[in-house]
């Protein structure tokens, strides 16, 4: 099977605002979630993986866009995770110039985006069939959403858990850490609720549209 | 179809080879190109991370120098030496305040390390600074900050035996509220077994550590007057 031409995408606010609310990575394809449950017991935690993430899926969605003509098939995947691991272990090293403290606490998270399914996922089903423009645009709107959604159950996470926000806090000293919530269950129970809020949100819109279908057609 | 499996086997392993091997070069160059960039960074970064410890722990210390100590004696670091990388800590007039050790045992999770001061004069630790751990979150990651627990380091008792081959008394973790001796430490409630890991650490790392120390004392004072001697010309 060849690749058949691919449509190729006008890049319009569309291909950027995608990534944040229709197709929010975390949020609506539930992908990359081992970063998002582990990394996220802190707000900066959640924004250095964010960004991180953000920059690896810009430069590998660049390169292979770019070399999307000269890659065959058969060694399209062991291409892909060779460009996407050398912009990880570019970020790794940037880290570590950055602050030790910050790469401590991210752990082995860091070196696991290689395998981060979000970013494989736009290179393959994106990146590698448009042009460079859409390509910048769409990782970039993915990148957003990923590091948005880090931010709501990273935020939450280090409130509920910490009672602080940026290590700086936010109750009265006699606030009692609800310190499960920067455990691992914690990382479950918040997006659990974030979930819960998103899928309510929609089926409200869906039931508001269906009324006013409904208003419409009585009406006319 | 038949056309797409013809169309498919045309891909040569040339061509395959030639993407792989290009692709391989460019990443290869990027890494290094960054590694080279942020390597001086990141050993400032450990540099100052290490200091900054060592301080903590030995009191009073304002420089430090860095030997490799074990059973064939002790030697500056960078040489070639068997044994651990241990940092001698100088007051403001080049004297030897203290020694600071690195040890590490299984905790609760994970192993946990620590960096911890040893006077030569009083034969006790000084202090300890948790480097690395992943304990429980509100319990067991106290043992990093827990003031209580922290104050059972500064004068632990590791007095040697009369062999000056170990120590006296073997340095151990008990039981909140019931410490009764000077080489005892005084767990924290609810963080048992992470008080005594840094106990067993401490025990282990002194027992082989602290007769050496002892043992090449000279080494660590005159070491320092041939690197100031310099500096003074």
């Amino acid at each position: 099977m060849t690749t058949a031409p691919h449509k190729q995408e006008q890049v319009t606010l569309d291909t950027f605002l995608r990534g944040i609310w229709e197709e929010n990575p975390v949020f609506v394809m539930l992908l990359g979630m081992c970063p998002v449950l582990a990394v996220t017991n802190s707000t900066l935690n959640a924004i250095a993986m964010g960004l991180a993430t953000l920059f690896v899926l810009v430069a590998s969605g660049t390169l292979v866009s770019l070399l999307r003509k000269m890659i065959p098939r058969e060694v399209r995947i062991a291409t892909y995770i060779i460009i996407i691991a050398t912009f990880v272990t570019m970020v790794d090293y940037a880290i570590q110039a950055i602050s030790l403290d910050l790469y401590n606490s991210l752990g082995a998270f860091i070196q696991l985006i290689v395998v981060n399914c979000v970013i494989l996922g736009r290179a393959e089903a994106y990146a590698s069939r448009q042009r460079v423009g859409a390509a910048v645009v769409n990782a970039l709107g993915m990148g957003v959403g990923f590091t948005i959604a880090l931010l709501c159950l990273g935020t939450v996470r280090e409130l509920l858990g910490a009672g602080s926000i940026l290590g700086y806090p936010v109750f009265s000293p006699d606030f009692q850490p609800w310190v499960v919530m920067i455990l691992p269950p914690g990382g479950f129970f918040v997006l659990g609720s974030w979930l819960l809020l998103f899928e309510w949100l929609k089926q409200r819109r869906e039931r508001r549209t269906l009324q006013s279908e409904g208003a419409t057609a009585h009406g006319s | 179809m038949n056309e797409s499996v013809q169309l498919r086997s045309q891909t040569s392993s040339l061509a395959m080879l030639r993407t792989l091997g290009g692709i391989a070069m460019i990443s290869g160059f990027l890494v290094v190109l960054v590694f080279q960039w942020t390597r001086p960074i990141i050993a400032e970064n450990k540099r100052i991370a290490i200091e900054k410890a060592v301080f903590q722990v030995v009191p009073n210390a304002v420089s430090r120098k860095d030997f490799v100590l074990g059973p064939e004696g002790i030697s500056p670091f960078g040489r070639k030496a068997k044994g651990e990388t241990v940092y001698a800590a100088y007051n403001s007039k080049g004297e030897l305040q203290g020694i600071a050790l690195e040890a590490a045992a299984p905790g609760y999770q994970d192993v946990i390390r620590i960096l911890y001061g040893y006077s030569p004069k009083c034969e006790c630790v000084t202090g300890i600074k948790v480097l690395k751990m992943t304990e429980t979150p509100g319990l067991g990651d106290k043992i990093a900050y827990d003031p209580d627990f922290l104050r059972n380091f500064y004068g632990l008792d590791g007095t040697l035996n009369e062999a000056r081959e170990g120590l006296a008394h073997a340095i151990v973790a008990v039981k909140h509220g019931s410490k009764t001796e000077p080489w005892q430490i005084d767990a924290i409630s609810g963080a048992t077994i992470s008080s005594k890991a840094i106990g067993r650490m401490i025990d282990a790392s002194g027992a082989r550590m602290f007769p050496l120390i002892q043992r090449h004392l000279a080494g660590f004072r005159q070491e320092v007057v041939s690197a100031e001697r310099p500096d003074e010309s």
